[in-house]
Order: C-alpha cells, then sequence, then structure tokens
C-alpha cells in the first residue's frame, strides 16, 4: 500500500504538464467538436444546435473549396522547394571545401526562418508593392518591365507571390535539417564510392538521397502539416483578398469565425484542419516505426 | 584524361560558387534593404528602390521607437522570457517523471503529453477564446503565457526526455546513495547534466515566442499586451504612409532573433535536428 502511494506521489512530477496540455490543448479541442454543430453567434450568446448544417455548408462553400486547394498548392510547391530543392542545396553546399564557408552559408540561408514570419511577410508585402516594390523596379531594370504587376492587388499573381515569399523564408530551415542528416552518413561511405569512380551526381542519387530517406520523410510530413496550418504569411500580406483568391482554411477559419461572427462554422472548418493534420501525424508515425536505416 | 576532369571540376566549382553566393544575396539583399529604408527618407523610398539613403539619421528608428515599438519589444520580452522558463521547467519536471520516475500510467502519461505535438493550434482557437473569455484572461499577458507554454511543453518534453532517457542509470543509484531525495537529485544531478539540451530548448522557445502570431493576434487588443509581430501589424495601419517608419519598427523587431541565432547557432541547429530526427 505504501509503494502504490509512493508511486502515485511521483505522478506530482508530470501533473503541471498534464493540465496544461489537457485543460488547454486536448478538451478545446473536444470541445470544438461540439462547437461544430451549432449555430453560435458569441456576441449575442445565442446558441442553437443545428446538427451537421456547418458541414454541409462547408461542402457547398466556393470559398471553402478555394481555401482548401490553396493549401494545397502551398503543400506541393513547399515540397518541391523546401524538401527536394533543400536537400540537393544541402548535398551543393557539402561539395564546398572549406567547412567554415559552408557553416556561413547554410547560416545565411537559415535567417528568414529565424525572424518573424511577420516581418517577413511585411517586407515582401513592400517588395511586392506595385510603385516602390523592389520587384517591378528589377523588372524594369532588366529590360521585363512589361511583366511588371500589383502582385498582391491581383487574383492571379497574389497566391502564387504568397507562396513564394514563403519558400524564401523556409528553404534554410530544411536546409539546415538535411545537412545535419547528410553529415551522419560516415564519410568511409562517399571516400568508397569516389574510391569506384562515382562521380558527384551519382553519389547524390546512390548514396546521400538512400540514407537520408528518413529525414525525407519526416521534412515531407512536417511540411504537408505545416501548408494546412499557414496563417501568419496570408493576414500579413492579403487577408485572404483580393476577393478570397488567397484565403487559406486557416485565414477562412479567423475570417468566418471573428469577422462574420459565425463560431460553429468556424470550428467545422477548424475540425477539418484538425483531420488533415491529425491523418498527417498519423501517416508519419506509421513511416517512422518502419525499419530505420541503422549503422 | 585527368586534365579534362580537372578542368571540368573547376567549371563545376565556379558554378557551384556562383549559385551558392547568387542564393545569399537573394536572401541577404532583402534584409539589407529592410535595413536601409528605415534611413531613407519616403521621397527616397520611392525614387530609386536601390539607391543607398543619402544620409544616416536614426529619426526613423528613433519615431519607430516611440510610436510603440518599445512597448510592443517590452511586453515580447516579458512575455517570451516568462513563457520559456515556464515551458522548460514544466516539460523538464515532466522528462524527468517520465524517464527516471516509476510512475504509474507511465506509457499513457507518455502518449498523452507528446501527443499534443500532432495537434494544431487553430484548432483549439474558437474553444480557447470563449475559455479564456470566461476566465476574464482575455486580452492579457497571462493568456499568452499560459497558451505558448501549453502548446510547446509536448515539443520541448519531447527534445528533454530524449535526452534524459540517455543518461546513465547509475547517475541515479549514485544520487541515491547520497542519501539524495528526488527533487535533489533532479536540481543537483540530473538538471545540470541537461544543460546542453536545456540550451537548445530555451533558444528554440525564444525564436518560437518572439515570432508568433496567430495567437498574439486573436487573444490580445490593447496597447500594453501586443507583441512585437502584432504590434508591427499596428504599426503598419497606423502609420503605413510614413515608410521608413515601419521599415525602422521591421529591423528592431527582427535584430534580436538574428543576433540570437547567430549567437546559439549550434545549439538551435542540434535543437531542431533533434526534434524532427528522432
Amino acid at each position: 500500500m505504501r509503494t502504490i502511494g509512493k508511486r502515485a506521489l511521483g505522478l506530482a512530477w508530470v501533473v503541471p504538464a498534464l493540465v496544461l496540455v489537457g485543460v488547454f490543448v486536448y478538451f478545446p479541442l473536444a470541445e470544438n467538436l461540439g462547437f461544430s454543430t451549432l449555430k453560435w453567434d458569441i456576441y449575442s450568446g445565442s446558441q442553437e444546435y443545428v446538427g451537421f448544417a456547418n458541414y454541409t455548408k462547408l461542402v457547398e462553400d466556393p470559398v471553402f473549396w478555394r481555401s482548401l486547394g490553396n493549401n494545397v498548392l502551398y503543400a506541393v510547391v513547399s515540397i518541391v522547394f523546401q524538401v527536394f530543392g533543400a536537400l540537393v542545396l544541402a548535398a551543393l553546399i557539402e561539395g564546398v571545401r572549406s567547412e567554415r564557408w559552408q557553416r556561413l552559408l547554410r547560416a545565411i540561408y537559415f535567417i528568414p526562418s529565424a525572424i518573424s514570419l511577420t516581418v517577413a511577410g511585411l517586407l515582401f508585402y513592400f517588395i511586392y508593392e506595385p510603385d516602390l516594390g523592389l520587384l517591378n523596379h528589377l523588372l524594369q531594370a532588366v529590360g521585363l518591365g512589361g511583366l511588371s504587376h500589383s502582385w498582391l492587388g491581383e487574383e492571379s499573381t497574389a497566391m502564387p507571390a504568397i507562396i513564394a515569399m514563403s519558400q524564401w523564408q523556409g528553404f534554410g530551415y530544411s536546409t539546415l535539417l538535411f545537412a545535419v542528416a547528410i553529415q551522419r552518413i560516415p564519410r568511409e561511405i562517399y571516400q568508397a564510392a569516389a574510391l569506384d569512380g562515382t562521380g558527384p551526381v551519382r553519389r547524390f542519387f546512390h548514396v546521400t538521397l538512400p540514407l537520408v530517406r528518413e529525414m525525407t520523410g519526416v521534412m515531407s510530413m512536417v511540411t504537408i502539416s505545416g501548408a494546412f496550418q499557414v496563417f501568419n504569411e496570408v493576414m500579413v500580406m492579403t487577408s485572404g483578398g483580393p476577393d478570397n483568391s488567397t484565403q487559406v482554411l486557416g485565414t477562412w477559419l479567423y475570417r468566418s469565425g471573428f469577422v462574420r461572427n459565425d463560431f460553429g462554422y468556424a470550428a467545422a472548418i477548424a475540425t477539418v484542419i484538425f483531420v488533415v493534420t491529425l491523418g498527417i501525424a498519423v501517416a508519419q508515425l506509421w513511416v517512422a516505426r518502419r525499419r530505420r536505416v541503422a549503422w | 584524361m585527368v586534365s579534362r576532369i580537372g578542368f571540368l571540376g573547376a567549371v563545376a566549382r565556379v558554378f557551384l560558387w556562383a549559385f551558392l553566393l547568387c542564393l545569399a544575396a537573394v536572401v541577404v539583399y532583402p534584409l539589407l534593404w529592410m535595413v536601409l529604408n528605415g534611413f531613407k527618407t519616403n521621397g527616397e523610398i520611392f525614387g530609386n528602390p536601390f539607391s543607398l539613403p543619402s544620409h544616416w539619421s536614426f529619426d526613423s528608428y528613433q519615431k519607430a521607437w516611440n510610436r510603440g515599438v518599445s512597448n510592443y519589444l517590452t511586453t515580447s520580452v516579458l512575455v517570451t522570457v516568462t513563457s520559456t522558463v515556464a515551458t522548460v521547467f514544466v516539460s523538464a519536471w515532466a522528462a524527468y517523471g517520465l524517464t527516471r520516475v516509476n510512475i504509474p500510467f507511465s506509457k499513457l502519461t507518455t502518449g498523452v503529453i507528446l501527443g499534443g505535438l500532432m495537434l494544431a493550434p487553430s484548432v483549439a482557437l474558437v474553444p480557447l477564446v470563449k475559455m479564456f473569455q470566461a476566465m476574464g484572461l482575455y486580452n492579457s499577458f497571462w493568456a499568452l503565457l499560459i497558451l505558448y507554454t501549453a502548446f510547446r511543453v509536448p515539443f520541448t518534453t519531447f527534445l528533454i526526455r530524449a535526452y534524459m532517457l540517455d543518461l546513465p542509470r547509475e547517475v541515479d543509484e549514485a544520487a541515491e546513495m547520497d542519501g539524495c531525495g528526488r527533487w535533489t537529485a533532479f536540481w543537483r544531478i540530473i538538471l545540470p547534466m541537461c544543460k546542453p539540451i536545456i540550451t537548445s530548448t530555451v533558444l528554440l522557445h525564444i525564436l518560437f515566442a518572439w515570432n508568433e502570431y496567430l495567437f498574439a493576434m486573436v487573444f490580445t487588443s490593447g496597447a500594453g499586451v501586443q507583441t512585437l509581430p502584432v504590434g508591427l501589424m499596428s504599426l503598419m495601419s497606423k502609420h503605413g504612409t510614413e515608410f521608413p517608419v515601419v521599415f525602422a519598427g521591421m529591423a528592431i523587431a527582427a535584430f534580436p532573433v538574428v543576433l540570437l541565432f547567430f549567437a546559439g547557432q549550434r545549439y538551435i541547429v542540434k535543437g531542431l535536428a533533434d526534434g524532427v530526427g528522432k
């Protein structure tokens, strides 16, 4: 009896963490599911049970589909640049002989990831600005002034512009992580491959790529999950405009709830984000369980 | 043959360097432009964007500072420091309990705490607003402190736990032989041994708290409780026509974290790599 009491006392170590996570992470998540079945005006306080009406509304809402499509586009482009692009870049940096330069380059590429998305977003808001922005001036300087746009003001260019800024902001982060993964590969394998007369390109495909597979998998999941949680940069640069063309699930959730006072509907959008991100997390766990590259 | 490969190698090397340096320029130039624009006048900004400021005055930086940036900075520092301390201690306790104390339901507890890693903050947004309004903590410093701690405990615990798992068992036995209680063993022996990973988690949490936007935007509106990311947006909407002031504000917000990254690069990289690699 005493030992049980003593063991239970050990729980004191984990209670603060459990309470915080339970009350502020898990409980709201569960509550959100309930809210998504309500028609709820937070200011008047009126709540009415409407069943799955918010979800039917979701299916019929063109802006919801547009948002989801933008999230998917975000994920695809980010996979190309922040996973595969970053992996190639990390390998290229390894080709630099001086380790000091390797470190410096990686550090420089990482700077945009250290500053906040708000600063990065505002900076690019100005870069894309049609009159004072760097981009249009740069195009004019190289004789391509005809390509000038009001980048964030036009429906066709606004989303690509935001996604491009996001690649600028994030590629250094994944490059850094791939560099760590590549450095964990024993040098002997590269030396052996070089002795066999294998060129650098083949070494990349036959040594580097297979041996950083695990990191590639994790980074893909992290990147996709991040793409479905995008909020900050869109909010800062366009707030979802022009004409909802840059809405993503996060901003549409915010707008539906906090601007249009339709919190039940916002909760339904949150449920979609929950299902998608949880699905990715479960997939990640499943992949991680499979055989790891072991030394 | 050898000389041909040598020649090709040299050409490849030139292209490699050209590419890497161009990319560095693409990263650095916009940031430099931001800092320089803080020194320019409105007219100069609208003139030639590539030109240097005609004279170097800190006027706009001073204006930005006086028009709220100093307040936003204070709030950011306060929220960052308190939430870092809270997160790291709560996580270190939890990691200690999960790895070195024989507690009941330890597997389940581990799963519950680390499972929080999988959950996106935006999903909990609506219920959290209601909860904090009910508690009277909406639009307060406490809201950010609590949320930043609660949502980062899973990640921080994950990192510290992985590190503690690798510490040898003999350490605890030696502590017990010396008659140390659990509490003393944690503070005097285990925690000091975890210094490298604690440093990593502290730096990563600072980067997070300094830059966080979603919660900061939704949970604060008054001037006294706005952190830098949200404050910059207010600065933008209030003084959006005085571009140098906005640029100066952005540069002030970015400077501390860039400095922090260069100072603590080793620990930040280690923390990030362990965070996704394990």
